[in-house]
């Protein structure tokens, strides 16, 4: 799996924030970008016919937030194996062990540095 | 009469003085070529940090520029009062990373600044409920000056924000956005921030007035269109 022709799934409640991860992302080649706005709308397209590299999740958001989101594809087959970054306001230690123990692959706390969601991502699909 | 065993070992060991002498030479010139190449070798270190300086720089510019596009696309995104609102306080929240925050309008009829939106009044309450006169303390003084203020030492109060700045549409202030937290990650305001703070006080100021009339003429064509339904039907 490389980052070019990735499939990225960017699970966020604020218009905002997906618009500017999803600037982020064009900077790898071939890229498709989807956006959920909630952990409910990302299961509804994690269970399509779409495949995805990388999931991109908040967690603060409604219906159903990124931490159920990640426990979720984590104990599902066929998805389990996908690499997911959490993207949050929630920077405390407590909270990043909590969300790398539930399965995340990452953890960046907002407000991010494109360069370093960049080579996050590099990281976990090369 | 001399040993021709003697001149022979004279004359090999003539060639290989000679031979030895040009050894030396080339050596001598191998040690300059390679003095030169590592003089170039550390022009080109040094050319390469200064290219992955410039890049980061490059990529911290291109950064910013993506915060504020996005910033400022959002905000001129909708007409809608309740979604600019919402949009300025994303901003606030993702963009700057402040956790406690007010914004507060000003009331024309009472020259008064309510709080609208808020966050973080857990952090620093009354927050929620800010009200000030146009001209009073750092927040009023904000609004009637239409100029930014960032504290520069001692912790914040209700009165006193990390940061206060105008809304403004031209020179009149509509209102001010008061920074109060930063998040627990984010140690001090970064230059994208003043940017994004500049942006705000001109971007999100017309944004907020746009919706507001938007929101009145609506209304306005609403009663006019009852009014001539009643007037066709009666």
């Amino acid at each position: 799996m490389t980052s070019e022709n990735a499939k990225f799934l960017i699970v966020e409640d604020s218009p905002t924030m997906r618009q500017l991860i999803s600037f982020s992302l064009r900077r790898f080649r071939n890229a498709t970008i989807i956006e959920a706005c909630d952990g409910v709308d990302a299961l509804k397209k994690l269970s399509g016919p779409e495949k995805f590299d990388l999931i991109l999740t908040d967690i603060n958001m409604p219906v159903m937030d990124g931490l159920k989101l990640v426990s979720h594809v984590r104990q599902t087959a066929g998805l389990k194996d996908i690499p997911i970054i959490i993207i949050t306001t929630e920077g405390a230690e407590e909270d990043r062990e909590r969300g790398l123990a539930l399965g995340a692959n990452a953890y960046i706390p907002k407000p991010i540095q494109s360069s370093h969601l960049i080579r996050t991502i590099s990281e976990l699909l090369n | 009469m001399s040993d021709p065993r003697a001149e022979k070992f004279l004359e090999l060991f003539n060639k290989g003085k000679e031979f030895t002498e040009e050894l030396l030479r080339e050596n001598e010139r191998l040690r300059y070529r390679i003095a030169s190449m590592e003089e170039r070798f550390r022009e080109i270190v040094e050319e390469n940090k200064d290219f992955a300086g410039r890049y980061a720089e490059i990529e911290e510019q291109n950064n910013n520029l993506a915060s504020l596009y996005v910033a400022s696309y959002q905000l001129h995104s909708t007409l809608d009062f309740r979604e600019v609102i919402q949009i300025v306080q994303e901003i606030i929240v993702n963009l700057i990373g402040a956790k406690s925050f007010a914004i507060a309008l000003l009331d024309e009829n009472t020259n008064e600044l309510r709080t609208i939106a808020w966050e973080g009044e857990d952090v620093m309450p009354g927050v929620d409920t800010l009200s000030v006169s146009l001209g009073a303390g750092v927040i009023g003084g904000v609004a009637a000056s239409g100029e930014s203020w960032f504290l520069r030492e001692g912790a914040p109060s209700l009165d006193r924000p990390l940061a206060a700045v105008p809304l403004k549409i031209k020179d009149q202030s509509i209102g001010v956005i008061a920074v109060y937290n930063l998040l627990v990650q984010k140690e001090a305001f970064t230059a994208v921030d003043y940017e994004l703070f500049a942006l705000l006080a001109a971007h999100a100021s017309t944004a907020i007035f746009s919706s507001k009339l938007f929101a009145q003429s609506e209304r306005r064509l609403n009663t006019i269109q009852s009014f001539l339904d009643l007037l066709t039907t009666s």
